[in-house]
């Protein structure tokens, strides 16, 4: 993965494969203590511990289609080489929890990348799960809930693309008044 | 000090595109519509799925064609991603491989506009994504 948010939108999925109705994402940045914290929290169908345990294997997969799952070892891959690490929460029944720990200013932590269009493009493909995305920086908070979002729209659609496009704009202008990495 | 992005735009958005909305696509179910699946699991996004993506829904907006553009998994032609599949109303979906932005216009051009045939079919052997 070129950068964080191709990741963003690769783990993201495997919440929306695991039946979430809810699916919180956290990017904390604490420069202060050096560190860049990513955390997704989803309501989905979760995982059992030799599940929890498996899922960084590159062989392990729940697919049917091919034999190796990349997205998680990857992420933890990209972690570990700044000095972070990836930890996994969860039971089955109870949602799944990961979260992505990185070095903010080792060398090797990857670009942000495009957090707006990531998160655009995959809320307007799920109309039917709600996401919050949250963003904290020494400089303030930013919010992104999908359900304001669609009491203001209404009937219409959220995949329509001038309410993608208004989506990115949203998230972009309050990342740079926030001053986002 | 410059203006930021807030709801209140897209109220201002909302009812922008209602009124330009006619009445045909109001009525529009999407059956009717042209759907258009881009394979977004770890091997697609890595290959540059969500490019392809975007370009697809800035375009389709531009050229005024009614679609829905959204995301599936992987299904299975790892090798040839970014993989889309593409559904014109009554007929039977379409898998192209190795999309860039070059080839989606093609396949807007000729296949989505005109039905015309391209190179980079896969051939089908399944029955849908979900299917296999």
């Amino acid at each position: 993965m070129k950068d964080l948010a191709l990741h963003i939108l690769d783990i993201l999925q495997n919440s929306v494969t695991a039946g979430a109705t809810l699916i919180k994402l956290q990017i904390d940045e604490i420069p202060a203590e050096d560190k860049y914290l990513v955390k997704f929290i989803d309501n989905g169908k979760g995982m059992d511990e030799e599940m929890v345990q498996n899922v960084t294997d590159p062989f392990f997969t729940t697919r049917t289609t091919r034999k190796v799952g990349l997205g998680l070892p990857l992420l933890k891959q990209n972690a570990e080489r700044t000095g972070g690490s990836l930890m996994i929460h969860s039971a089955s029944g109870k949602g799944t929890e990961v979260e992505a720990s990185f070095g903010f200013s080792h060398i090797d932590r990857l670009p942000t990348g495009d957090i707006a269009g990531t998160l655009a493009l995959t809320v307007s493909s799920y109309p039917a799960i709600d996401f919050i995305y949250t963003h904290t920086t020494p400089h303030g908070t930013f919010k992104f809930d999908t359900l304001e979002i669609k009491e203001e729209l209404a009937e219409l659609p959220i995949s329509n693309p001038q309410v993608i496009a208004f989506m990115k704009d949203l998230i972009n202008d309050n990342l740079k008044e926030i001053k986002a990495s | 000090m410059t203006k930021i992005t807030s709801l209140a735009d897209l109220r201002r958005i909302k009812s922008d595109v209602e009124a330009k909305m006619s009445l045909r696509e109001r009525s529009e179910t999407p059956d009717s519509m042209v759907q258009i699946r881009v394979a977004m699991a770890t091997c697609g996004i890595a290959s540059g799925a969500k490019i392809v993506m975007d370009y697809m829904i800035t375009e389709l907006d531009k050229r005024s064609i009614p679609a829905v553009v959204t995301q599936t998994g992987c299904m299975g032609y790892c090798y040839a991603e970014p993989t889309i599949e593409v559904t014109r109303p009554g007929h039977q979906p379409l898998v192209f491989g190795y999309v860039d932005s070059k080839k989606a216009d093609q396949i807007i051009e000729k296949y989505i506009k005109n039905g015309e045939l391209l190179e980079g079919i896969i051939p089908v052997n399944y029955e849908n994504i979900e299917g296999k």
